[in-house]
């Protein structure tokens, strides 16, 4: 029997044969850890192992992403627990000026297609985006692995999504996973691995694909792949693989849990509203709903991509008086690239505030919480009541939250 | 023979309207506010504070306490202290249909057993799993006992390396006392 693209994946990392349900002992190619959970990882560390070596310093990592620079004391001192450890085991810090890990991991070319990556970060399988098998675990699970070098694994089934018709503007990556959502829910893909094809998913950018396998965590799924790229795509993740890029394919007699299909055609925007990712519904439906304040950025959507189409719609607009626009990109690299073609420019003169890079939206980040009563419209992938402070939070796309914000009500951008 | 059945009164997480409660996930387990702490043992006071009706759960729950609970219980963040507020109270084993995969590795990883069982959905709402029940498993057979009805029905055994880290104590125990990290 043939085997799908984690089977195969996994199957590269250990000696155990790698079939769905089975358990195995994988080897990990790459081993981090955050300003959350890393401070943990390194006190297990020091009291289970003490000054026994790292398995591979050249493979262990932090990276500080959720409140950077720290603000509030519990975050700093933390980040300096872990700065104190990497340079005691000689070990690289991508510290609070580089942005989101697993976004770092991946410009960096230290997440390969095929490889696998594991750290304390539950959207850690965003690198499904680009072929590597990315996971999210505890903080003793990371310690373990940063003294071995390997952690064990029940090799998950996979569920394949056909996406049928054509993704049309003003229909963007972001609502083609809102709508997957709302059709999956969190029980089909629970536990399992995804793999999405048809034109919709092939014809993704690398941003594209980031934001549609960054909500898998939220559909309760293991890792999501598109096995297909297009040219674009392959280019992108090239550019920081630094070698062709040759993923894994499914073979074609490899078995699936189930095959399902979903219908995108004339797909309009969407817009996800609390008090959970997958309470999906059209901007139709929500249209005129008063907003406070709006966040660009996030794992999901912090990509040069993503704040350029919002900047495109914000250009020679100006966000609407008493609504606060905060613009997060993912990393140091992204910054980069907005400053270079002026785009942050562009969103500053539209009344946004520029934050620095990171996760900042999320939880207790860098750019502030919501108070009760406010309602926030987000790029992000989590509105669980109380996730980023008080107020209430909707999930949509960079082009919708740019709209919404002009409006100061929810909006497509064809309202504009 | 070495022992491979736990014994213990069962709590079912039930909601009002007498359903098992389902995707309960890490705030309602152990809310964020709480995260600072970091000794164990001062973790159990916390256990399902966040949960609708079990708040009073700590007061109430005693050594070797089994829970049980609906599908997809500890969804959510990759905290370890979900884990640790149950091993804080010495909560023998929880049973659920399913667990998110995070949260199952953690427990399995702190030596906590955590029982799989389709079935117990359709048991625990039909009134044949009540809390204060006393029940038995066998987590290498999978055979379970509701001692109290004279009832059994089946659990997913453990797998091999949750059996063996179960009995070495903890994940760094295991990896100390096999040459599998080797
Ligand atoms: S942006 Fe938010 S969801 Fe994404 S990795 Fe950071 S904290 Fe997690």
């Amino acid at each position: 029997m043939g085997k799908t693209v984690v089977e195969k994946i996994i199957q590269a990392h250990t000696r155990d044969e790698a079939r769905a349900g089975r358990i195995v002992w994988m080897d990990l190619d790459i081993r981090s850890a955050r300003d959350f959970g890393g401070p943990n990882v390194v006190k297990h560390y020091e009291r289970e192992y003490g000054d026994e070596l790292l398995a591979d310093r050249t493979k262990t990592f932090f990276t500080f992403d959720l409140c950077a620079p720290a603000c509030t004391l519990r975050y700093a001192d933390n980040q300096q627990a872990c700065r104190d450890f990497a340079l005691k085991h000689g070990i690289k810090v991508y510290d609070v000026d580089q942005g989101i890990g697993t976004h770092v991991l991946m410009e960096e070319g230290l997440a390969q297609p095929n490889s696998t990556v594991a750290g304390t970060d539950s959207h850690m399988n965003i690198l499904g985006a680009m072929g590597s098998f990315g996971q999210g675990m505890g903080d003793v699970d990371m310690t373990f692995a940063f003294r071995t070098g390997r952690t064990w694994f029940e090799v998950p089934e996979t569920t394949r999504v056909i996406i049928k018709g054509a993704l049309k503007k003003p229909a963007s990556a972001k609502d083609l996973t809102l709508f997957l959502l709302k059709e999956l829910g969190t029980k089909r893909l629970a536990l399992k691995a995804a793999e999405f094809y048809g034109q919709a998913a092939a014809g993704l950018s690398l941003a594209g694909r980031l934001t549609l396998c960054s909500l898998i965590t939220e559909m309760a799924g293991i890792v999501g792949f598109v096995p297909e790229y297009n040219d674009a795509a392959r280019k992108e993740i090239e550019r920081f693989t630094g070698a062709p890029f040759s993923p894994f394919v499914a073979d074609e007699d490899a078995p699936y849990a189930e095959t399902i299909e979903i219908n995108v055609q004339g797909l309009s925007p969407q817009v996800a509203a609390p008090p959970s990712p997958a309470n999906v519904k059209p901007v139709a439906d929500l249209r005129g709903v008063r907003i406070n304040s709006g966040f660009i950025g996030s794992c999901t959507n912090g990509r040069t991509e993503d704040l350029a189409g919002a900047a495109r719609i914000l250009k020679g607009r100006k966000v609407k008086a008493g609504v606060m626009l905060k613009v997060v990109p993912a990393t140091r690299r992204v910054y980069q690239e907005l400053l270079a073609r002026g785009i942050l420019r562009d969103l500053f003169e539209s009344g946004a505030i520029i934050v620095n890079p990171g996760c900042g939206g999320c939880a207790e980040g860098h750019v502030g919480l919501t108070g009760k009563g406010e309602v926030q419209i987000s790029t992000g992938n989590r509105n669980f009541a109380g996730k980023q402070g008080k107020g209430e939070t909707y999930l949509a796309s960079p082009a919708v939250v740019a709209a919404s914000c002009v409006l100061g009500q929810i909006a497509s951008p064809e309202d504009l | 023979m070495e022992k491979t059945t736990l014994r213990g009164r069962i709590w079912v997480l039930l909601d009002r309207s007498g359903k098992l409660i389902e995707d309960i996930d890490t705030d309602q387990i152990y809310h964020n506010a709480f995260l600072h702490i970091t000794e164990v043992s001062e973790m159990g006071k916390y256990a399902l504070g966040n949960l609708e009706g079990w708040k009073d759960f700590p007061a109430k729950a005693a050594p070797g306490d089994i829970l049980v609970a609906g599908r997809n219980f500890g969804a959510g963040s990759s905290r370890q202290q979900a884990v640790d507020c149950f091993i804080s109270l010495k909560v023998g084993a929880i049973l659920a249909p399913s667990f998110a995969s995070i949260y199952f590795r953690n427990a399995v990883n702190s030596g906590l057993p955590v029982l799989k069982s389709p079935r117990i959905e359709r048991l625990a709402e039909g009134g044949e799993l009540e809390s204060g029940d006393e029940l038995e498993v066998d987590f290498l057979s999978g055979q379970a006992l509701n001692v109290s009805k004279n009832m059994s029905f089946a659990v997913e055994p453990m797998s091999t390396v949750q059996k063996e880290i179960f009995r070495a104590g903890n994940l760094f125990a295991f990896g100390r006392s096999s040459n599998r990290k080797a």
